[in-house]
């Protein structure tokens, strides 16, 4: 606000003032209803009368539905705002422009850090006015799951507030004016608005259809988890674990969308990001990850408790954390504290202070709570049997947890450099010092959730002995594997036969764990959807497994270098001596490129109206004697960037088979529209001499004299005939010539597009001697050319199969449960 | 002792063991003054570009090939080797880290993080590109 008083004088011409007016007023008022709501819950919770309960209920209701009513209009406005291209307004001149295709526009809105706060609270309203409606069943237990939410709803408000208080700034509004926010000249002029041409849009790798759907559902699964969490401080405060009943299927609900959201972002990264994969264990991944394996434990961990009566510390502490965790994810992604070790955290608003409150006021009292109430939750003292299901779900719940433990504290890195002023960085092979761990998780969860079915809750198997129940399924899953080995494999050997056994065994284990599920859902259920969640989503479960492992593990680059010119000694595995390979090969326009299983033609590129430019590639497949099997083509494309970035974004394109994809990305190109500064270096030759350049020599074979019959009969014409070889052994013909058209003189070089060589006949030096002259020039900017990566990952449908799947079992268990509490 | 908890016990030894065994593999960022007594270590520079050494990238002859000179704020130089194409906007990043190993004179080096600021602040970023009027 540093410019506003001294503007104070001036009219400004063709602003909009009444949206963003309202906007903060908006804001302002779910702040304090937000509050009022807390307050008024608070009250309703703790009433000892009933009148008063209905009283403070009654005020909180409303005031809850006064928040979540400014909240959806404050969506709304500031909807309005970007669509309509208000570029008076900060949010819409930093996060979108005027060209940009109308679906992007929502991904406009959660591109910033206000938009995404907005959305998050716009969920919990959603959720509160869902909860509000469960009062006449869950009584006293839902005041106090809405006054964890009101509380969240009032922080989440403060983000987005953007007011000074004392001095400091206090959250940041998605409605500021960008002349209030930015020193510039040109906006205290009274049209400044007409000079503003253009918004600076939203960034190149956000434009991608999953970025529209993804951010909503993740956000989604982010909210749905303060439920359960609410529910977990009820239990504590009123020390009364029935809720469990009440907040089982909410936790389903929210393992399932988050756990879709993530996976959501994941094929983001797979389309449209270039790191050659879908998931890199990029800390803002891992930091949606956690929350969500906190998650799922505490669901295990509940479904013991109802069952048993145990296990209650730690379900109270996964629900808890579960929470914790996604609001330590928001702290990491927007304090700016990962910059330097993620590719896409948010940018940094300024607001760490307020976000490390937030933080705090969540996790100092849960776990002041959480202590105070230990003996309370103590386990009733008798043996566990080692034969029953609720001991191995706890182990799986606790090798969940652990995993998500591990994760954070590598993750949190740059956070004890920050407090500790340490020098720490990431490993050498950062995604390889999670997997070497984390495939051991998925062994044993892979096994787990295999048998875990097959036992009962307090000992025993269902229907007779265990090994008989299970014998048929693991002789299947032998078949299945052997299967798999010998059809596919299991490729990955960089790493050792230590990660390579275990990438079998895991491999192994998640084939037991789809099939055991499967065997269970249809010999025990019967095909009973009803009772079968749990079985669906540990099939969905076993198929991500079994898809993260055969894709990962078998990705094969196919963009060798093999027509490098300078071709660096190649060691055997194809790796340059720091290790990376070699994995980018060039093409140029036309030309086919011997690409291993492939030979590859960059037919041409376009530009569409959004400066997007595509490149149409052929793929070839080769058959035996040269012949094609199959052909393809595949357009990825790049697009300029905006944002004060110079260069371009790559934006990859796949051929999806039913078992395998080809991914191909355009990592650089260059096309001849750049000056050519190269100069003709002149050569003498005689017939039969030869000239080196810098990729082979040229021959002068034999001098043509009128080889064309046809000519005009005062044109003569003198021809070169020449040879070209490279060094990796290909051989091209030239033909430059000197064309006299009576005393006009014009020369007619000849190019090898291949070896971006031109030819030039400059003059005869001696025609006795038969010495003449040639002109040489080499360019790097003759023709059209891309350099490009291209792999093939073998079933990676499997993963994303298993991730429906997967969503489909939490749906189907959330479904069962709401029933199984209706009808009670 | 209950059978849980010897499970819990196990379990919670072996994440210790993982995140000790992880520290061992955790590398640390260095000068290129020190880098140089590290030879063929695996660590990272935080550096820029040396901009009074041309950067060397040709597609044509070789697309996996891109040498660059960096220096860093102690004074330290040293060329660089990268085995891959060359980054967008390296050139005009104000600070790249480097991951690789120093082997001789030359830094291999095996992944390069652009550090462009604007990135992470909108404001900085904005404010570099501030529309300017052109008719005054």
């Amino acid at each position: 606000m540093n410019t506003s008083t001294n503007a104070a004088a001036v009219q400004f011409i063709g602003e909009h003032l009444l949206p963003g007016q309202l906007g903060y007023f908006l804001t302002i008022l779910s702040l304090v209803a937000s509050l009022v709501a807390t307050f008024s819950f608070a009250k309703a919770f703790y009433a000892k009368e009933i009148n008063s309960q209905n009283e403070w209920k009654k005020l909180a209701n409303i005031a809850f539905i006064i928040e979540s009513v400014a909240v959806f209009i404050c969506f709304i406005i500031l909807f309005y705002v970007i669509s309509n291209h208000l570029f008076e307004y900060k949010y819409s001149y930093m996060h979108s422009d005027k060209h940009m295709p109308a679906q992007y526009l929502l991904s406009c809105f959660w591109e910033g850090q206000e938009g995404s706060f907005l959305l998050w609270s716009f969920w919990h309203c959603v959720l509160g006015l869902l909860v509000m409606n469960r009062s006449d069943k869950w009584k006293q237990d839902s005041f106090g799951v809405m006054m964890v939410l009101s509380f969240v709803q009032f922080c989440l408000a403060t983000m987005v507030v953007g007011l000074y208080v004392f001095g400091h700034k206090i959250g940041s509004s998605p409605f500021s004016l960008l002349r209030d926010e930015m020193p510039w000249p040109i906006l205290s002029r009274p049209d400044y608005l007409q000079l503003l041409k253009d918004g600076t849009g939203l960034n190149t790798l956000l434009q991608n259809y999953w970025m529209v759907i993804h951010p909503p559902i993740l956000f989604l699964g982010f909210a749905s988890t303060s439920i359960p969490f609410g529910f977990a401080v009820v239990g504590l405060l009123k020390k009364d674990n029935k809720w469990m009943v009440n907040a089982l299927p909410w936790a389903t609900f929210s393992a399932g969308i988050l756990g879709l959201g993530i996976m959501m972002g994941a094929a983001w990264a797979y389309e449209s990001l270039t790191f050659g994969g879908y998931w890199a264990w990029d800390p803002v991944e891992n930091a949606s990850l956690v929350p969500w394996l906190a998650l799922v434990a505490a669901i295990h961990t509940a479904m013991i408790y109802r069952k048993t009566e145990t296990g209650l510390r730690v379900t109270y502490l996964f629900f808890g954390l579960s929470f914790l965790l996604v609001v330590y994810s928001t702290f990491l992604t927007r304090s700016g504290i990962l910059g330097d070790t993620s590719v896409h955290a948010f940018t940094d608003l300024g607001m760490n202070g307020q976000l490390l409150a937030f933080l705090t006021v969540f996790v100092i009292p849960f776990f002041v709570l959480f202590f105070a109430r230990f003996k309370f939750m103590a386990d009733p003292a008798k043996e566990d049997a080692v034969d029953s299901r609720e001991f191995w779900m706890l182990v799986g719940s606790l090798a969940l947890f652990l995993s998500a433990v591990v994760i954070i504290s590598i993750t949190s890195i740059p956070v004890y450099n920050k407090i500790f002023g340490t020098k720490i960085a990431p490993p050498e092979d950062p995604a390889f010092a999670h997997n070497q761990v984390q495939v051991f998780v998925a062994i044993i969860i892979g096994v787990l959730s295999a048998i875990g079915q097959f036992l009962k809750y307090k000992g025993g198997s269902e229907k007779g002995s265990f090994i008989k129940s299970i014998s048929s399924s693991l002789i299947i899953t032998a078949i299945i594997s052997a299967i798999i080995f010998a059809f596919v494999g299991i490729a990955f050997k960089e790493k050792g036969v230590g990660f390579l056994a275990a990438l079998f065994i895991a491999t192994v284990t998640s084939v037991f764990a789809i099939v055991a599920n499967s065997h269970y859902w249809i010999v025990i259920l019967k095909w009973k959807l009803k009772s079968a969640g749990a079985s669906i989503g540990h099939i969905g479960f076993g198929m991500v497994l079994l898809g993260i492992l055969l894709s990962s593990s078998n990705k094969t680059v196919l963009s060798w270098n093999t027509t490098g010119i300078n071709v660096i000694q190649k060691d055997p595995n194809g790796k340059s001596p720091a290790g990376n390979p070699m994995e980018n090969i060039t093409l140029f326009e036309t030309i086919p490129t011997d690409m291993g299983k492939y030979m590859v033609t960059y037919v041409r590129d376009t530009v569409d109206n959004l400066d997007k430019k595509f490149f149409e590639l052929k793929f070839a497949e080769k058959g035996i004697n040269k012949t094609i099997k199959d052909s393809f083509y595949l357009y990825p494309d790049v697009l300029k960037n905006n944002k004060g970035m110079e260069g371009f974004s790559a934006n990859p394109s796949s051929k999806h088979y039913w078992n395998k994809d080809i991914f191909v990305y355009v990592t650089s190109f260059q096309d001849h529209s750049k000056e050519d500064t190269v100069q003709f270096k002149p050569h003498q030759i005689k017939i039969g001499d030869s000239v080196f350049y810098s990729n082979g020599y040229v021959k002068l074979e034999k001098v043509l004299v009128n080889p064309n019959p046809n000519r005009a009969a005062n044109v003569n014409e003198l021809v070169l005939q020449m040879s070209v070889h490279s060094v990796t052994g290909l051989a091209y013909e030239a033909k430059p010539a000197i064309r006299l058209e009576g005393m006009n003189m014009t020369m007619i070089p000849d190019t090898i597009r291949a070896q971006n060589l031109i030819l030039n006949f400059n003059n005869v030096v001696d025609q006795t001697k038969g010495i003449l002259q040639i002109g040489l020039k080499e360019s790097s900017t003759l023709s059209n050319l891309i350099t490009l990566k291209v792999y093939e990952f073998p079933f990676i449908n499997v993963l994303w199969i298993g991730v429906i799947v997967m969503t489909f079992g939490f749906m189907v268990s959330t479904w069962a449960r709401v029933k199984a509490l209706k009808s009670r | 002792m209950k059978k849980t908890h010897i499970i819990l016990l196990v379990l919670i030894a072996a994440a210790i063991v993982v995140l000790i065994s992880y520290t061992g593999d955790l590398s640390s960022y260095e000068t290129i003054g020190s880098a140089k007594q590290k030879q063929g270590k695996f660590l990272n520079l935080i550096v820029k570009m040396d901009k009074s050494i041309p950067v060397q990238y040709d597609p044509v002859k070789d697309p996996n090939l891109l040498k660059f000179a960096v220096q860093d704020s102690l004074g330290g130089k040293i060329n660089v080797v990268y085995h891959n194409t060359m980054p967008t906007d390296m050139e005009k990043s104000e600070r790249l880290v480097l991951k690789g190993k120093v082997q001789g004179d030359v830094f291999e080096c095996s992944a390069i993080v652009l550090k462009c600021p604007s990135k992470y602040k909108d404001n900085a970023a904005a404010n570099k590109n501030q529309p300017v009027a052109i008719a005054d």
